[in-house]
């Protein structure tokens, strides 16, 4: 089976130290894909290979819609088809929050002023934030810069979104505004991988969940299988650790 | 003798200040070419030395590091006098606005970088996780942010590039120091250089304060 994303055999060392041992996924068009694991397991590694934002090896291979994502000429336009939410936001704090939505759309896509200004208020009102579009991100919360950077990922109308940890560096009281729009997000039929310690979130939203312990993928299945009956040692002590503290 | 009389004399400056202002117009039109220059050239070397493959890389840190070495009066003096052995003629004033800029794009380059390597890796990835091309990267997202960085130190070498134009002087061309010179030997009087200096202050007084409140104002952590 080919997916949408398609991961073969991926290998990623830094030095000395092997981030991912041989990764194989397939991950369907529209599926919701939740990636959970212990810190340094590779999970983020693994996420930031699908554009690229990680180099990897040749004999490693990964495919989002039939194209590889090899270094080079191509690779903006692959990355143009996969929006990417980081944890720690990386807002353009120069623009403002609506000019921060329109750029990728205007410079990439060849969108005129008027329809990036009108897609980025659209997309700005779908996930709660038209009354700061004028706002520099400075002067937004945590919660609100994480949904315009999911706004500004929207605006390129990317076949499969990435979500490196979009959570956790939210203060407590601002996680739930930004899972809300995530699952508003994934019942619109966009792919989505999330990298998350939201197992309340991975529970509830995944189709699937994969669990990744020292740059392997351990196990996968649907998230009842997962939380409710773990089939390898490893899901099952990562899971009792971070569910009964 | 009057000090007065002798560094201030009125009539003495009065006579001269049509030979000072020729001369301080000189000054500016190759103070502004040689930043103009240096800033482009600069900027295209920190482009360089930080994203261009390695022997380009290398090409460039060992052009900064040598016109940071040189004294701009060797290199003056090189341009002007040694050139024409290998039939480079060039004018006093191209000269000295070829050594002015020269160096300065070595400094200028340094700046740049560091202001460039100031932005967050976030950015960048941001940048590239979006699609955006590497020119529409730096042109949208890493430059404007980085020219806020760079600003205080880019006016603090304008200011030394302003005040090494007076070494022209020494390839005959007719900037403010040197007309003050002549004026001086016209005259037989000082005057005309004690307001030259008073003139170079004047015209830098202002850049120097302008440096030190965007210093104090970007330094704080802020933006």
């Amino acid at each position: 089976m080919t997916g949408f994303v398609s991961i073969r055999n991926l290998h990623k060392t830094y030095g000395s130290f092997v981030a991912l041992k041989g990764i194989d996924l397939e991950i369907a068009e529209g599926e919701v894909v939740c990636i959970v694991g212990p810190s340094g397991s590779g999970k983020s590694t693994l996420i930031r290979c699908i554009n690229r934002l990680e180099d990897f090896s040749g004999e490693s291979e990964i495919r989002v819609a039939g194209i590889p994502v090899t270094a080079g000429r191509d690779l903006a336009k692959v990355r143009a088809e996969v929006g990417m939410v980081f944890q720690s936001f990386n807002l353009f704090p120069h623009l403002t929050v609506r000019r921060n939505v329109m750029l990728a759309p205007m410079r990439v896509r060849g969108a005129t002023t008027a329809e990036a200004e009108q897609r980025a208020d659209r997309l700005l009102a779908r996930v709660g934030i038209s009354e700061q579009a004028d706002k520099y991100p400075g002067n937004l919360s945590g919660g609100q810069q994480q949904r315009v950077a999911i706004a500004r990922a929207l605006a390129m109308e990317p076949k499969v979104m990435l979500f490196d940890e979009p959570t956790s560096s939210l203060d407590p009281e601002m996680v739930g505004e930004v899972l809300d729009v995530m699952k508003d997000l994934a019942h619109t039929g966009v792919t989505m991988i999330v990298v998350t310690h939201e197992m309340g979130f991975a529970r509830q939203v995944a189709d699937r969940v994969i669990f990744m312990d020292a740059g392997e993928v351990v196990e996968i299945g649907t998230p009842d299988e997962i939380f409710g009956a773990p089939k390898q040692n490893r899901t099952r002590g990562f899971l009792s650790a971070v569910l009964n503290h | 003798m009057d000090i007065v009389e002798t560094f201030f004399n009125i009539e003495v400056l009065r006579r001269t200040w049509p030979l000072l202002m020729q001369g301080l117009w000189v000054t500016i039109k190759l103070g502004a070419a040689s930043i103009v220059v240096g800033l482009v050239l600069g900027l295209g070397l920190a482009l360089v030395r930080i994203y261009a493959a390695a022997p380009l890389r290398w090409i460039a840190r060992i052009y900064i590091d040598v016109f940071r070495s040189i004294p701009l009066l060797v290199l003056l003096i090189i341009v002007y006098y040694a050139l024409p052995f290998v039939g480079i003629r060039l004018s006093g004033f191209f000269s000295a606005l070829a050594a002015l800029s020269l160096v300065s794009a070595a400094y200028t380059a340094e700046v740049f970088r560091a202001g460039i390597e100031a932005i967050p890796k976030g950015q960048f990835e941001a940048s590239g996780a979006l699609g955006l091309s590497y020119r529409h990267m730096m042109i949208d997202v890493i430059l404007p942010q980085a020219i806020k960085i760079v600003i205080p130190p880019l006016t603090n070498n304008s200011i030394n590039v302003i005040k090494d134009t007076a070494l022209a002087s020494v390839v005959a061309i007719p900037d403010l120091l040197k007309q003050a010179t002549q004026a001086q030997a016209l005259a037989a009087n000082p005057s005309p250089l004690i307001g030259a200096a008073i003139i170079y202050i004047a015209f830098l007084w202002p850049l120097v304060a302008y440096v030190s409140r965007l210093e104090r104002r970007f330094g704080g952590g802020g933006r």
